[in-house]
């Protein structure tokens, strides 16, 4: 006890020095003042299901050091990204079930008051490793709490093939609207079009509709959560998509998820938004034919609209904890042993640069430069708005995501199904339904 | 002691003569015989039943209690378009689907119920469709309609018939064929072995005495098989027409409701509110109202079909 009392008078003393005497560089590292571990302490996680074995290989090792250390049992499960959500919500409700949830996106603020307050801890980590990129303090903190800690986003970024690029007269991804439309029209031309999921794909669908949506300074709500899709930034931005949708390979208005990784393998697509995963499969295939379109592909960032500023959106992990966890110290204690910079690291190099990090002082991960086809993966943090943007994230934010508003208005106005304004209206009146309450 | 013990006996053994008697009373054992099946039919199929009606009429999300809005689920999706999109789909799906069903089905039983070589082994593979987990054969069906891996269509482009590759589930009216054609594949085995098994149970003595009277092949179906046959065809046209209105799997696997909603299926979409968006309230609500078509279902079976003769002489 008195240990405690006389490092936290220390830590306490030396951030109010830090603050107000030392530069950042000089200042101290700040240190970790838990509270003591409760006995006998055993603790379950329920986390996303791996796409890359590696990555949960390498998170269960740092589990396993963690109890090494420490002495408190981790019991790790994973499952599937859509079935993770009811699960935290059901486990909210009841009291009861996993002490910590790897979740994704908005789902903790649709609880919030039912999760462990976490604010010390991700100051101690925002103080040691160059402060939350602001899209993770928008997923971590309501107010002044933070009820979450961001893991990092399995970044998406625009998968090119460098050759079809050339073909169509570029050097490199346009940064520009107008240019990227050029780009996928030569794509076109040359023979091997792009191809971006219209159908209800989570990940996919989601994530370049949104860009596309937020490049033109179009929104689904303004900064008090009203509905304001309506408008003439939207209606340009469709406007604009409906250019593009004719230069795409035929059958986006189908694909899932998965589809374009499978098109862009098969050598179909040259241009096409995604993780890691694609480059990472052809990489690492037995199969000659998959390592040449490795060697031809690349990645870069999505083009900037008419904001000037990046508008992406990326699929963001969160992580939480319940305030009805019997162990909240070895709760904390599991959380900051996982973000300490020596297990991310290692983590990290598991994955392959999987997910993208929340935290800046974790860039300088040799995995994400060893390779330049890693690094724009690396920063997509930087980039990305919430999905809530401009309004407030919760129940109506994720509703609004889960039943494909954005992608319907998208697809009924690539098609011609129904005109930019109608597809607004339409899109409008749907999430007015998830907005009013 | 001996007296206290007997006053003392006495109401116990009056307890037991009450039971006694109660348990030789036919209506307090019948009563008593069914409690169990009682209670699993009440806790698990009336309660969530209850239940589910109950939330369509709250605001309930995913994770905590509601509050009780009345009809105000019900008013907003009469307003909302993908709603009654999904309710055409769902038609749509159901009527077609049934329809090629009933006839595939029938014309496999009757193909079936003759003499043919490899009997035992034609049922089996008949069977087939049926015994594959529906997320099995929905995620091979997906891969026969890829946009750019179909089997179907590089079938079709090797023998020069088309030069480009269809886009099945990428277009409103495609996507909804192939939906049925798939969801055709997997139901006919239900129908044809339940028919099969109805045919089996028609005497041949009434198809000899037919010949005998001088039927036609035609005229033996419509008057001796038909009529015998129409009670199972009730049931099964009813479980057939119950299962694809409630189909989910096929869908969420194949299209997830797209393109732009014109395959959702009003569970499909009830799933997406409820469980993917966190609207509890409104995906029962969606669920609720297909209660309206079911039950029209089953009392179009039961009133049109399963009221005629059940056996032949009675009535």
């Amino acid at each position: 006890m008195s240990e405690i009392t006389r490092r936290k008078l220390v830590t306490s003393s030396m951030a109010a020095a830090g603050g107000l005497l030392l530069s950042r560089k000089a200042r101290a590292e700040p240190t970790w003042k838990g509270l003591p571990l409760e006995k006998n302490a055993s603790i379950r996680v329920l986390r996303w299901k791996q796409f890359i074995q590696a990555e949960f290989d390498g998170f269960v090792a740092n589990t396993k050091k963690f109890t090494e250390q420490t002495g408190v049992k981790v019991r790790v499960d994973a499952e599937n990204w859509d079935d993770l959500r009811p699960k935290a919500a059901v486990a909210a409700n009841v009291g009861a079930g996993p002490d910590i949830i790897m979740g994704t996106n908005d789902d903790p603020f649709k609880f919030a008051e039912k999760l462990l307050d976490v604010t010390d801890l991700a100051e101690y980590l925002g103080s040691k490793y160059g402060g939350w990129y602001p899209i993770a303090r928008t997923y971590g903190m309501l107010g002044k709490k933070w009820i979450a800690l961001p893991q990092g986003a399995t970044g998406g970024c625009l998968n090119y093939r460098i050759s079809t690029l050339h073909a169509a007269g570029f050097e490199e991804v346009p940064k520009d609207l107008a240019g990227y439309l050029k780009l996928c029209q030569g794509l076109k031309k040359a023979g091997k079009p792009p191809g971006f999921a219209l159908g209800h794909a989570t990940g996919d669908a989601n994530g370049w509709v949104y860009w596309c949506l937020w490049a033109h300074g179009g929104k689904m709500v303004d900064d008090d959560n009203n509905v304001v899709i309506d408008s003439p930034e939207t209606v340009a931005a469709l406007e604009y998509a409906k250019q593009l949708y004719p230069t795409f390979i035929d059958g986006v208005l189908s694909w899932n998820d998965a589809s374009n990784n499978k098109a862009f393998l098969a050598d179909q697509i040259s241009l096409t938004l995604n993780g890691i995963s694609i480059y990472t499969v052809a990489k690492n295939s037995p199969e000659p034919a998959l390592n040449a379109i490795a060697k031809d592909m690349d990645h870069a960032n999505m083009p900037i609209g008419v904001t000037g500023k990046p508008t992406e959106q990326q699929n963001i992990l969160n992580t939480y904890s319940y305030t009805y966890t019997k162990y909240p110290n070895a709760v904390r204690e599991y959380l900051r042993f996982m973000w300490e910079k020596e297990q991310a690291d290692a983590w990290e190099t598991a994955s392959n640069g999987y997910i993208a990090p929340p935290l800046p002082a974790w860039n300088d991960n040799p995995i994400w430069t060893v390779d330049p086809k890693v690094t724009p993966f690396r920063d997509v943090l930087k980039y990305a708005l919430d999905v809530g943007y401009s309004g407030k994230l919760g129940y109506a934010s994720a509703a609004v995501m889960g039943d494909f508003v954005a992608v319907d208005m998208f697809a009924e106005a690539c098609t011609s199904d129904q005109t930019s304004k109608a597809a607004a209206q339409r899109a409008a009146e749907r999430a007015k339904r998830y907005y009013k309450a | 002691m001996t007296a206290e013990v007997q006053l003392a006996d006495r109401p116990a053994a009056r307890r037991r003569q009450t039971a006694a008697r109660l348990f030789d009373n036919r209506h307090f054992l019948g009563w008593l015989f069914m409690l169990p099946a009682a209670s699993i039919l009440l806790v698990f199929l009336a309660y969530p039943l209850g239940l589910g009606f109950w939330l369509g009429l709250t605001d309930t999300p995913i994770g905590e209690p509601g509050h009780f809005i009345g009809l105000a689920n019900f008013v907003s999706l009469s307003r909302d378009s993908v709603f009654w999109l999904s309710v055409f789909n769902t038609i749509f799906y159901t009527v077609v689907a049934s329809f090629f069903k009933f006839f595939l089905g029938l014309y496999l039983a009757l193909l079936l119920n003759r003499r043919l070589p490899f009997k035992s082994l034609l049922r089996a593979i008949v069977l087939l469709p049926f015994v594959v987990p529906t997320v099995l054969s929905a995620i091979a069906f997906w891969w026969i309609y890829d946009p750019q891996f179909s089997i179907v269509s590089w079938a079709l482009i090797q023998l020069g018939l088309i030069d480009h590759y269809i886009d099945f589930l990428g277009q409103p009216w495609h996507a909804r064929f192939a939906t049925v054609v798939a969801n055709v594949w997997r139901g006919i085995p239900f129908v044809t072995i339940t028919l099969l098994a109805g045919l089996q149970t028609i005497s041949p003595s009434l198809y000899e005495a037919a010949t005998l009277d001088g039927a036609s092949a035609l005229q033996r179906f419509r008057f001796v098989t038909l009529p015998l046959l129409s009670p199972i065809i009730a049931v099964v046209m009813t479980f057939s027409v119950l299962l694809t209105f409630t189909d989910f799997q096929l869908i969420y696997t194949l299209t997830r409701g797209g393109p732009i909603n014109a395959t959702h299926l009003m569970a499909t979409l009830s799933f997406e509110r409820a469980i993917t968006g966190g609207h509890l309230g409104e995906g029962a609500a969606i669920a609720d109202a297909m209660v309206p078509f079911l039950l029209a279902a089953i009392l179009f079976s039961y009133f049109g079909l399963q009221r005629r003769r059940w056996q032949p002489g009675s009535r």
